[in-house]
């Protein structure tokens, strides 16, 4: 693997400048003439607009312009689009709600988008916005779904008779239904899937400028994938063609799936700019982030699992109500759909499954996906009911899980998915050694002389991966295919850059991906840059989104080190006068097999630009690009296990110990995974014990839209964990890798809450497991 | 944040003075409530009057028993005080718990009480130490300073100087802390001396602090966690958010008051 190769520990390169605050990001960058917007932004939930008055705005001082959006629609452009579409049972499409980037004649969930201010200064354009007048008439508000979904709701979309959505569904009903009434046993559960505000570090941010002389737009934003950007805004925003718009993402400050989706404000800051003919920058205040940022999960479900008389489980049946919110943001249909329910056969053996999934209009932000996207509320909903039915079967957990466990690979499920490869007992087996999970009755008899409850529980994941491949999401509703594309530029001194249409915000993509080049040539890392974040500079790219990088993006850069490589050879073998399939690349030699008939690396890429003496007919250069689309998703799983004591006299929880196996197929940087696993846990535990986004049920404002009242996990809320991987690897891309960016957050929470039910014997506990919720919990049972 | 006019005073008379020349003008301390008050665009002094350069409200003095904390001091002054910690530790572990490093180091005692957010630690503090509050104008009971929520004694113009008590003969604060803000969700500190025991709460009543004298009344005559057993604070005269019921709150005052009481018994 050499040193900086694959499997090698390498410390992150892009670190030196995040953490001596050097890192360049959307903020950061300013261009002659800049000038700055403010949002005129909606205070209800819910609201006609009757008039927008602009005048006294205009008069304030350094305003530039003062700008809504009848004119934006007057300009041409265009509503902003859900890009998967889902049919109902019914046959029927899915209800797509009008959602204009600055709202004309409705506002829908507080902090909708009225009008932008463009001033001198950030202040002014504040200032500013607060004198544009906007006459509303209040309508009555609806926050939950459940709610939204009763008649006489208050009506959000016209299009949407009763604020449904779709009603959509897949596996065999009939089938589920025979084996539960069959059944002799049957576990249910009512359980609430709590919705998250993402919160990103660095907030969502866009510098549009219109360049007048050239009719050409760039738009530096906060994003995970500026091609897709690009695409949307011009194919269906009608921002400006292609070729006339560059986008470039550059430093971004995490995403967690926040920033995936093109946001009414980017479009608005380049519009803007032509409107107002100078450089306009938006940068959120983290109020806005909490408003304005798409959320995750707010799902209510209902779930059974049946079993026959041998604790075999012979059906799962799920019935779900999801929130997507005011409108329909980029990916929210396929989050509670294809990224969700298809996953309901976790690491089991159930031959019969069913869910069902109604997504309403609330009067809330827009809800998307956020890390884990769909499989943390399969696995929360899952793996809580089978831990209920181990304990309500008076069997251990853990032997439950081992008697259902899927044993042969591919695997195929009821509900589409087929499984790569895996190995669940041998997750399961290390994570119970690493938890001394044998030990466990000795600790919670320790812990009750100190008069603290113990508890234990554990979860068995599993998710999908690198969201592939390309023909079946089409038919599947998809409107973009999801394969990744590299290019590897080998200049003539031996260095090389790696294009990649994978973007990092926060993923350590400079280390890792540099990591295969010096796996292949044995070139240091440091003489290999990743270029990525730039429409003008990277050809094309579907993004950062669902752990897709490793198992797709990685996979583009392989393919085109293949070809690299093959050419290499090539010159290679002319130049030492052998035979192509003699020739090996070792330590950054380029030798001919078993002599000592070497070239440098550098002096094969050097030959490639001199071209002094290449073989008849090669082109020049060592410059190759590829495309990959995987055929299948990857399904990393694992199990953690998580122990915990509760205060009973506070209901208050501390995490005494959190055990995570993870199976990520084959690693390239143990310590990045490690990373992403120690982020995900964090994300997961947030969930489970602390974050919860509450708007209030009348007024639709957003109750926890600061740190006082949304509760981030800190330092001290969190263990220490151990985490250690068992490998089988992909089979289904060339480095065997499975993706590790969700799992962390999507297995973690069924794990804790399995710990804390089990520790105060009350099963009716609803994330996030606060204090007061845990102590009512103790007093109910 | 709105535009503001800046002014830093060098002396307590030169402040009172600016305050009275100003329209509409406010004291800033440590400024951790007021400055993210104004710049969430909440709050709109048209001045700010800046105590934080005057030296005579700085600085911990002990002697003896007798204790005077400038109205100036940060937390982190009053937590890292090793004279204080030798004859009141309770109120150095209060200090060392409000926030976090960097309220510590720039939220003051003065603006604290004065400021009096009924989720603030340092006024259960001066209640169940019976402090003395200083002030431009007079000296206030700690008694007759805390009204209500927000609410005290100080006229418009009077700025809080020190804080002065005997120390007692054992104290001790327990807090349960508010999972997002980390503010009180009930913080109990509990004083006991030859004159009795005085038991103040914060973060818990709708009326801000308090002083829960039932339990004064039981632990006079046995300080003991156990003499807490049966008595309660009323539920209906708590404080209810979504972080905690009033009953919730109720029960984390007896249970905070029992370890307060049981680290010093």
């Amino acid at each position: 693997m050499g040193i900086e190769g694959i499997g090698a520990r390498v410390a992150r390169k892009e670190d030196k400048r995040f953490i001596t605050g050097k890192g360049r990001y959307t903020d950061d960058m300013s261009v002659p003439g800049m000038k700055h917007a403010a949002f005129v932004r909606s205070p209800h939930a819910h609201a006609v607009i009757k008039g927008i008055d602009t005048s006294e705005a205009k008069k304030m001082p350094g305003v530039i312009g003062v700008l809504a959006g009848a004119e934006m629609k007057t300009d041409g452009i265009g509503s902003l689009i859900c890009g998967w579409m889902i049919h109902s049972k019914d046959g029927s499409p899915m209800n797509m709600g009008d959602w204009r980037p600055l709202a004309e004649t409705k506002v829908r969930y507080v902090g909708d988008a009225v009008a932008i201010v463009v001033a001198d200064t950030k202040a002014q354009a504040r200032d500013a916005a607060e004198a544009v007048k906007v006459d509303y008439e209040v309508l009555p508000a609806v926050t939950s779904a459940v709610d939204a979904l009763k008649p006489g709701a208050p009506q959000i979309h016209d299009n949407a008779p009763g604020n449904q959505i779709y009603d959509w569904e897949i596996g065999d009903l009939d089938a589920v239904d025979k084996a539960i009434a069959s059944a002799a046993h049957v576990t249910t559960l009512d359980i609430v899937n709590n919705r998250l505000v993402p919160n990103a570090m660095e907030p969502r941010a866009a510098l549009g400028v219109y360049d007048e002389a050239e009719d050409h737009y760039t738009c530096w934003t906060t994003s995970q994938n500026p091609h897709v950007a690009r695409l949307v805004m011009s194919a269906f925003y009608n921002v400006a063609p292609e070729n006339k718009l560059r986008v470039i993402a550059p430093d971004v400050g995490g995403g967690f799936g926040s920033k995936i989706y093109i946001y009414p404000e980017e479009i608005t800051c380049l519009w803007a700019s032509k409107k107002t003919g100078v450089p306009v920058k938006w940068v959120a205040d983290r109020t806005e982030s909490f408003l304005t940022d798409a959320h995750g999960r707010d799902h209510v479900t209902t779930i059974k699992m049946a079993f026959d008389a041998d604790n075999k489980i012979t059906a799962l049946k799920a019935d779900t109500i999801a929130n997507l919110g005011a409108y329909m943001s980029l990916f929210s249909s396929v989050v509670p759909t294809y990224l969700h329910a298809i996953l309901y056969s976790g690491q089991y053996v159930i031959p019969a499954i069913h869910c069902n999934m109604r997504t309403a209009y609330t009067n809330t932000v827009p809800v998307d996906a956020y890390r884990g996207a769909g499989r943390p509320e399969t696995t929360y909903a899952l793996e809580r009911v089978v831990e209920t039915a181990a304990r309500e079967l008076g069997v251990s957990p853990a032997e439950l899980r081992r008697k259902n466990f899927i044993r042969e690979w591919p695997y195929q499920t009821p509900v589409i998915l087929q499984y790569d490869s895996g190995d669940y007992e041998a997750s399961l087996d290390a994570a119970m050694k690493a938890a001394d999970y044998d030990g466990f009755p000795e600790r919670k008899a320790e812990a009750e002389s100190r008069g603290k409850k113990r508890g234990i529980g554990m979860s068995c994941y599993i998710e999908a991966c690198g969201i592939a491949p390309s023909q079946a999401i089409g038919s599947l509703g998809a409107g973009v295919g999801l394969w990744e594309s590299a290019e590897i530029r080998v200049n003539a001194v031996g260095t090389v850059e790696i294009l990649t249409g994978s973007h990092s915000h926060g993923q350590g993509h400079e280390t890792t991906f540099a990591q295969l080049v010096s796996d292949r040539f044995g070139v240091p890392i440091d003489s290999v840059s990743v270029v990525h974040g730039d429409t003008d500079k990277v050809q094309m790219g579907m993004g950062t989104y669902g752990s897709r990088s490793g198992p797709v993006g990685m996979s583009a850069v392989v393919k085109a080190l293949d070809k690299v490589e093959k050419k290499a050879k090539m010159i290679a073998a002319h130049l030492l006068e052998a035979d192509e399939s003699d020739i090996v690349i070792e330590n950054g030699q380029v030798k001919v097999a078993g002599t000592d008939k070497a070239l440098g690396w550098h002096e094969v890429a050097l030959n490639a630009y001199t071209a002094h003496n290449l073989p008849a007919d090669m082109e020049p250069g060592l410059k190759e690009t590829a495309f990959f689309d995987p055929a299948n998703f990857s399904f990393p799983a694992g199990c953690h296990i998580c122990e915990v004591e509760v205060d009973p006299d506070t209901g208050k929880v501390e995490i005494v110990q959190f055990v995570a196996s993870d199976d990520f197929g084959n690693i390239i940087n143990p310590m990045i995974v490690e990373g992403q696993v120690h982020g995900g846990l964090a994300q997961g535990i947030g969930q489970a014990l602390l974050e919860n986004a509450s708007y209030d049920p009348e007024t639709g404002q957003l109750l926890t839209a600061s740190y006082m009242d949304y509760t981030m996990p800190r330092a001290d809320d969190l263990p220490s964990y151990h985490v250690s991987n068992t490998v089988t690897p992909s089979p289904l891309n060339p480095l065997g890798i499975k993706g590790c960016g969700e799992a962390g957050a999507i297995g973690s929470p069924p794990a804790l809450i399995n710990a804390i039910t089990d520790a105060i014997g009350n099963n009716n506990l609803n994330m996030p497991a606060t204090p007061q919720r845990v102590w009512a919990a103790i007093n109910a049972a | 944040m709105y535009e503001t006019h800046y002014h830093r005073a060098g002396s307590v008379d030169e402040a009172t003075k600016l305050m009275a020349d100003a329209e509409g003008g406010k004291y800033v301390a440590g400024g951790q409530t007021l400055i993210p008050t104004m710049k969430q665009r909440l709050a709109a002094p048209d001045s700010l009057i800046d105590l934080r350069h005057i030296a005579d409200l700085k600085g911990v003095t002990v002697n003896g028993k007798d204790v005077r904390i400038g109205a100036g001091t940060p937390h982190a002054e009053v937590a890292g005080s090793t004279q204080l910690q030798a004859v009141c530790p309770g109120i150095c572990y209060l200090a060392g718990h409000i926030g976090d490093p960097h309220v510590r180091h720039m939220g003051t005692i003065g603006g604290s009480i004065a400021n009096n957010d009924p989720a603030a630690d340092y006024p259960s503090a001066m209640l169940a130490l019976d402090a003395t509050i200083h002030t431009s104008k007079r000296e206030i009971s700690a008694g007759d300073f805390f009204i209500g929520m927000f609410e005290t004694a100080l006229e418009e113009d009077e700025i809080v100087t020190a804080v002065s008590f005997t120390a007692p003969d054992k104290c001790a604060y327990s807090k349960f802390p508010n999972p997002a803000s980390r503010y009180a969700m009930a913080g109990v500190f509990v004083a006991k001396s030859g004159d009795g025991v005085r038991v103040g709460v914060t973060g818990a009543g709708m009326d801000g602090v308090f002083r829960w004298e039932e339990a004064e009344a039981a632990l006079a005559s046995d300080f003991s966690a156990a003499a807490l057993d049966g008595l309660s604070v009323n539920a209906g005269d708590m404080l209810e958010d979504m972080h905690g019921s009033s009953e919730y709150r109720a029960n984390l005052v007896k249970v905070m008051a029992k370890r307060a009481v049981a680290a010093i018994s």
